[in-house]
């Protein structure tokens, strides 16, 4: 403490100051980095969204010829690749890193620079991946690209490379924010913060980046395998040259079915943070919640052949893994009846957030009820590679995932960007979304049960499924119409000066409890918690203030920097160099990405200090 | 300012530097958690692979145990040498902790020298990248851990330089040892990687 003030003129003029985009190049703020996620999804969701719709203008009418059968491949890969990789984790990570640190009373999260690190490394890597586009050639082995299927000897254009080597880009973003929050949460709690005192989201935040750490490993290794089969002519999947057709399924699938979870644990923290606010009671079961989430990832690691029931491992494997993967139905069970139990007896407000959260519950029911049956491994011959099981995931995935997250937006919007969106076009949203999604996915379960596979880029008439795709193609339109109104809804807000109050749904975690938006440095004085709900907990008992754990003082911030636009920015080069076959591009970004790691590895950063004002702006 | 680094640092006493417990070690702790999966997946990888030799040759029959042997002596006693680094940086004896990064650092390097003489005669009795699958599990698994020694040396000599032109204080202090905690995982994974491809390997 007594270093500081003579430190502190000297320490200012080190750090450089930003201006402009250039602050947001080089912010190392956890809500910067966490809106700039949440936008970059979005941008993306773009291009996805507009495949999805491609896709449902083709299957349209049978033997329709919107496009080739070779361009429908590289639609339904990408559109998968996609939502899965550019969309879904994304958002939910821009929602943790935005609000997590905010949740624990913590002023930044543990490594700020890595953190932006994993930003650039994920917005690098997906243009990366779509710029597969300008060399004519876009992954087209579906998003989970099984080898042989995949190798040079069938997949022989570019877009197999860009898939490796983009999504292994993006892959180490993700695991160094797997890294930073675990760090982050074990480490930064404020005082009192315990972990049976953390928020839900928080929860299920901590328990989502155990799961990315130990599900990335396995697909970091899958996607080098297969560079070097396909870049330098070794064999780990060239069943001629006795390699395995079923080792990229396996670790595939080791790390797909952990991913599942990856983008679903967030969304079950995002409803346990908004049934309790809007039907006014307290959470029910909030310890069996915590357990379920742990469970949860737990079991997950033990299910993964379920993606595999059809390659005949025999009925023993097959039965296991029936048995672990319906066992997963109990903890996620519990988690369902315990939302009805807060909803049982509440005054419940009917927010846009509340009707996408209330909405997540029907609809991951229906996902997980559909899964279930395919975790019936005799059944599942039956369902395996059809529409079914497009209906399956899609329920999970946007049901469960993207309903979670719209109601994130709508709930977390004031904190993050200092306003209210608009409720009147939120319902519109709600209600076009909600009413499209199902009119677009409900019919899959029919075409699927008829017998429709999926994946094929047309079909004949007379099978019955020309109609139940109809129905999905006119349902994927006021999906359309759902999303343009969410876009209008974004743009008039941010049209409006920036007003919202800092509390504006009488809410229960601490993040509350700032300005809206938070000022930079999060808590003037490092909050002490007292209780659960720990906000809730002092507009109740206390004087609707948090009791201060520290002195007020000046407050010591990390500087910004460019040094993790600049690694991403080199990495990403040295993969075009790789895709292109060039040693020297390779060998030189490759280079010039290691100089800046060292560099970073020495880099000694004093920071910067300020002094708040309380509840006000900073010096 | 009252982050959890500085509150380590000023409490430290004045004679000795204590080993820290900032946000840098657990940090490190958790990346050889994700590490040691990356490995398991590799090694689970040359497992299912190994029998799949095609014409190429087994490893039976080109393995080298003594030399392979001295190679793992040699990165053992750097895990030693490592220790007696840091224990002479607690002592703030900054030049005992130079000698013996350095010390580890070179046996750092006459590892990888083995590494690459084994490479070498592997290549040249016919085993490549693409002979076999078997060829390509077999560089892959231990090409990564020399990648993973390689990282190590480069971090040392950084620190060693860092060292050397500024002396040590409390950050730079945590920085070595995250960095000997490193060079452990890397030697424990040769152990394992000794006892499952060369050992179990030789005796078929
Ligand atoms: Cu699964």
């Amino acid at each position: 403490m007594a270093a500081i003030p003579e430190r502190l003129v000297a320490v200012h003029s080190e750090s450089r100051t930003y201006t402009g985009i250039w602050s947001w190049l080089a912010t190392v703020d956890h809500k910067r980095i966490g809106i700039m996620y949440i936008l970059a999804g979005l941008f993306f969701m773009a291009f996805g969204g507009a495949e999805a719709l491609i896709i449902r203008l083709q299957l349209w009418a049978p033997n329709s010829h919107v496009v080739s059968a070779e361009t429908f491949n590289q639609l339904f890969t990408m559109h998968g690749v996609t939502m899965i990789f550019l969309v879904a984790m994304p958002i939910l990570i821009g929602f943790i890193n935005a609000i997590v640190p905010l949740q624990i009373g913590a002023r930044d999260v543990a490594f700020p620079r890595m953190n932006a690190l994993s930003l650039w490394l994920f917005v690098l890597g997906g243009l990366f991946l779509y710029s597969s586009f300008l060399f004519g050639s876009m992954p087209d082995a579906g998003w989970f690209n099984n080898a042989p299927l995949s190798e040079l000897a069938f997949s022989k254009g570019l877009g197999v490379d860009f898939y490796d080597i983009g999504l292994q880009i993006s892959g180490f973003g993700t695991l160094m924010t797997g890294i930073n929050f675990l760090v982050t949460i074990l480490n930064m709690r404020a005082p009192g913060m315990r972990l049976l005192r953390m928020p839900l989201f928080t929860w299920s935040a901590l328990i989502t980046m155990l799961l990315i750490l130990f599900a990335f490993p396995p697909i970091t290794v899958n996607l080098i395998l297969q560079m070097f089969d396909r870049l330098f002519g070794a064999n780990f999947f060239v069943v001629g040259n006795g390699g395995s057709a079923l080792l990229w399924q396996n670790l595939f699938w080791i790390f797909g079915h952990p991913e599942v979870y990856i983008v679903i644990l967030p969304a079950f923290g995002i409803i346990s943070e908004i049934i309790p606010v809007f039907a006014k009671k307290v959470l029910f079961g909030y310890e069996s919640m915590a357990m379920a989430l742990s469970v949860i990832a737990f079991l997950s690691f033990m299910v993964w052949t379920h993606h595999m029931f059809a390659d005949g491992l025999g009925p023993v494997v097959n039965s296991l893994f029936a048995i672990t993967s319906m066992l997963i139905a109990v903890p996620t069970g519990i988690k369902i009846f315990n939302w009805l139990a807060t909803l049982w007896g509440g005054k419940i407000h009917f927010t846009s957030a509340m009707l996408y959260a209330l909405s997540f519950i029907p609809l991951f029911v229906i996902g997980g009820v559909s899964g279930i049956m395919l975790a019936m491994a005799p059944a599942d011959l039956q369902y395996n590679d059809s529409y079914f099981v497009v209906a399956h995931f899609h329920y999970v995935l946007f049901g469960g995932t993207l309903m979670g997250a719209l109601a994130a937006l709508y709930y977390w919007f004031p904190k993050m960007w200092g306003r209210m969106l608009n409720e009147k076009l939120g319902k519109w949203n709600f209600w076009l979304v909600f009413i499209g999604f199902n009119v677009t996915f409900f019919p899959m379960h029919i075409s699927g049960l008829l017998g429709m596979p999926r994946r094929i880029s047309t079909y004949a008439p007379g099978n019955g499924w020309t109609i139940w795709n109809q129905i999905s193609t006119i349902g994927a339109f006021i999906l359309l119409a759902g999303m343009l109104i969410l876009l209008y809804n974004l743009i008039q807000t941010f049209l409006h000066p920036a007003d919202a109050p800092a509390d504006p749904w009488d809410g229960r975690a601490l993040e509350w409890s700032l300005t809206s938006p938070a000022p930079e440095y999060n808590f003037a004085q490092t909050p002490l918690v007292r209780g659960r709900d720990a906000y809730w907990l002092e507009k109740r008992e206390g004087d609707g203030k948090l009791q201060p754990a520290e002195p007020a003082g000046p407050i010591h911030m990390p500087s910004p920097s460019l040094a993790p636009l600049g690694i991403a920015l080199t990495i990403v080069l040295a993969g075009y160099g790789a895709v292109l076959h060039s040693t020297i591009i390779g060998g030189l970004f490759l280079l010039l990405t290691f100089v800046q790691i060292g560099r970073a590895l020495l880099a000694e950063d004093h920071g910067f200090h300020v002094t708040p004002h309380v509840g006000g702006e900073a010096q | 300012m009252s982050t959890q680094t500085h509150v380590a640092v000023h409490a430290a006493p004045a004679t000795e530097l204590q080993l820290p417990k900032d946000n840098r070690v657990l940090g490190l702790w958790v990346f050889l958690a994700g590490e040691c999966a990356f490995f398991a997946s590799l090694i689970g990888t040359y497992l299912g692979l190994h029998t799949a030799t095609l014409h190429g040759p087994t490893g039976q029959q080109i393995f080298d145990l003594p030399l392979t042997t001295i190679a793992t002596l040699i990165l053992l006693s750097s895990s030693l040498t490592v220790v007696l680094g840091v224990q002479a940086m607690q002592r703030r004896d900054a030049r005992g902790m130079q000698i013996w990064l350095w010390i580890t650092a070179l046996l750092g390097l006459f590892f990888l020298e083995f590494q690459g003489y084994e490479f070498y005669t592997f290549y040249n009795s016919g085993l490549t990248l693409h002979t076999s699958a078997f060829g390509s599990a077999f560089f892959t698994l231990t090409g990564f851990h020399g990648l993973h020694v390689l990282f190590g040396v480069f971090w040392i000599l950084l620190l060693l330089f860092q060292s050397v032109k500024h002396g040590i204080n409390e950050e730079r202090t945590s920085k070595v040892f995250v960095m000997s905690l490193y060079w452990h995982f890397v030697d424990v994974v040769w152990v394992v990687l000794f006892t499952l491809v060369y050992l179990a390997g030789k005796v078929g």
